[in-house]
């Protein structure tokens, strides 16, 4: 069973639980991710067809709620980068979901926080750098407030 | 009798029994191109002896109702809303939200794991889930982004299934995730959970500890068979009246924690930006909601006089305590009948019988649950929440009917 766990249990949290061994640059990630990604991101991660992945406008205010014509990427909207090891690591790229390296995922984050200037271009992701990374919009989330009863909300 | 013209009455069963199709028939879209044609039956079937017994049953061939799938492996089909009576979805048509398709799992090689914070780590095969004390028990289920369309700007030829049509009704089978927890000894301390499918999404929520205690499932029957591959076989979880993307497909993995996970699934996705710059996250419950079934876009009714106004209504917080009915755009309204069941967390048939006068006018259907939450309308939700907030779109829906007997969605018009 031990087995089982350590085949399944690849989740990664926020405080870097659960990240591997590893690391990579936003250099090494561009390469990776020209010739794995950009074919359904675009070339900068920009162009689509599928889900946008960088992008920081609107800097401000969080208006999303205000504005249904905004984009959401992961610079603008995501509260936590280890989130992004752990997506990748289960569901990108598409059709060959699971084939990617340790390396090659960060990597693939490093080069993503750096399209979104969450990042410098030299920064190195690994399992200590990555848990540390403050995504801009952390602290626009609140707990679900709706509760029943005669309000609105 | 046999060539003396339709009663009154015989049009109307006729009509309702159909849920429309005269009607349909009179708009000339019954035969839609690439439909097709209507199937030929001996013109007296008790001339000739029937069809024999067989091993799988199949419906009559004039009945197609369909999904309307939108997106290949990742999108959604919505389930036939208006072709749909009483309160269950057969599993054939119940709607669809899949990240990255329907995967192939072969139930005697499927396992559960629970593990993280548990005495006892604990690997589950069918036959194990299958041993423990069953229970049914019918729930809702509908995708958090169910309505979106009715929330910038419908057009008016939409039907019911367009607008709602990703939620269903199933009677679900399984174990509750209650009595796993007991087996396995989850620590206290352990606050939340993940769930994790065997897709190719390896799609994961993090969900607090307290509603497994509660009512959560882990369910491997539906309607009487084995959950179907696009619900989850062989196991899904089931979470009474919470968004369906927590309520994961193709569980495989259970892990316990003291803090959330943070998938992708909480991100931009499923959590609900507002008007105040904040974004609302783990938002799971399903607010009241009510939509009229009949009549409604295609249908145009062929004449006035008595119809029967039917449709569901759900509340992911309990049992609907009322539905309000207006055939006058909302300047008056009156309780619907509640067909029973009316259960908790479960869709609920609402009927009322309506004298249409013939002209225009617009007809509404207003939820009310057990905790005195009241469906509201569209300008209540976007004062509360913005124009550009996503998901969880409950707000009242109205029909049009037209002089001419159409009856079109009348979203914003
Ligand atoms: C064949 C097309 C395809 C390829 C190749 C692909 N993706 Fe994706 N990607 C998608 C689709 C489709 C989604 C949306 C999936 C969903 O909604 O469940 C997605 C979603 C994402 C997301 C989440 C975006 C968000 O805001 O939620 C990220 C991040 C991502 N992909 C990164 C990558 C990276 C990095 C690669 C290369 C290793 C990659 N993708 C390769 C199609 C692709």
């Amino acid at each position: 069973m031990t087995a089982e766990i350590r085949a399944w249990d690849t989740d990664v949290m926020p405080d870097g639980t659960g990240l591997p061994p590893g690391s990579g640059t936003a250099a090494q990630g561009a390469e990776i991710y020209r010739r794995k990604c950009a074919a359904c991101h675009g070339k900068t991660g920009t162009e689509g067809p599928f889900d946008r992945l960088a992008g920081r406008e609107p800097r401000q205010a969080f208006p999303f709620g205000r504005d249904p014509r905004l984009v959401k990427t992961v610079g603008n909207y995501w509260p936590y980068a280890t989130t992004l090891y752990d997506y990748l690591n289960r569901a990108m790229p598409l059709t060959a979901p699971g084939s990617l390296k340790p390396d090659e995922i960060y990597a693939l984050v490093a080069f993503l926080l750096w399209r979104n200037e969450i990042v410098a271009d030299t920064a190195v992701m690994d399992a200590q750098t990555l848990p540390r990374v403050f995504m801009p919009a952390r602290d626009r989330f609140v707990l679900d407030n709706r509760r029943g009863g005669a309000e609105v909300r | 009798m046999q060539d003396a013209p339709l009663s009154r009455r015989v049009l109307l069963t006729s009509v309702a029994s159909a849920l429309g199709v005269h009607a349909l028939h009179k708009a000339g879209l019954a035969q839609a191109p690439g439909q097709p044609r209507v199937p030929t039956v001996p013109p007296d079937p008790t001339k000739v002896p029937g069809a024999p017994l067989s091993e799988l049953g199949r419906r009559s061939p004039f009945e197609r109702p369909r999904r309307i799938a939108i997106g290949g492996a990742q999108g959604s089909s919505f389930a036939p809303l208006q072709d749909l009576c009483g309160i269950v979805t057969p599993a054939d048509l119940h709607f669809e939200r899949h990240h990255a398709g329907v995967p192939a799992i072969d139930p005697h090689r499927y396992k559960l794991l629970i593990h993280g914070m548990v005495e006892r780590p604990t690997v589950f095969d069918l036959a194990d889930l299958r041993r423990f004390p069953s229970v049914s028990h019918l729930y809702f289920l509908e995708c958090s982004g169910n309505g979106g369309v009715s929330y910038g700007g419908a057009r008016p030829d939409l039907s019911p299934q367009a607008i709602d049509g990703l939620t269903s009704t199933s009677e679900w089978t399984g174990v509750p995730l209650a009595t796993l927890f007991r087996e396995v000894g989850v620590k206290t301390g352990a606050k939340w959970l993940l769930a994790e499918g065997e897709d190719a999404a390896v799609m994961a929520r993090s969900i607090p500890v307290d509603k497994a205690w509660d009512d959560a499932l882990i369910a491997y029957g539906q309607n009487g068979e084995a959950v179907r591959p696009e619900q989850g076989y062989p196991v899904r979880l089931v979470l009474p009246g919470w968004e369906g993307n927590a309520n994961v497909k193709w569980l495989r993995r259970i892990e316990l924690a003291d803090k959330p996970f943070m998938t992708r699934e909480e991100t931009s996705k499923y959590t609900d930006p507002l008007a105040d710059g904040t974004a609302r996250m783990f938002s799971f419950a399903m607010d009241a909601k009510s939509i009229i079934t009949f009549p409604a876009y295609p249908v145009i009714l062929p004449d006035r006089g008595w119809w029967e106004i039917s449709g569901i209504a759900w509340s992911g917080r309990g049992r609907i305590s009322r539905v309000d009915v207006s055939t006058d755009a909302g300047r008056r309204w009156a309780p619907a009948d509640l067909q029973a069941p009316v259960l908790p967390k479960c869709h609920t048939r609402f009927r009322y019988l309506w004298n249409w006068d013939g002209t225009e006018t617009t007809i509404l259907s207003r939820a009310v649950d057990e905790t005195g939450y009241v469906q509201p309308t569209l300008d209540q939700l976007r004062k509360a929440r913005g124009v550009g907030t996503y998901y969880h779109f409950n707000h009242i829906r109205e029909w049009r009917v037209r002089k001419d007997g159409a009856v079109m969605f009348g979203g914003e018009g």
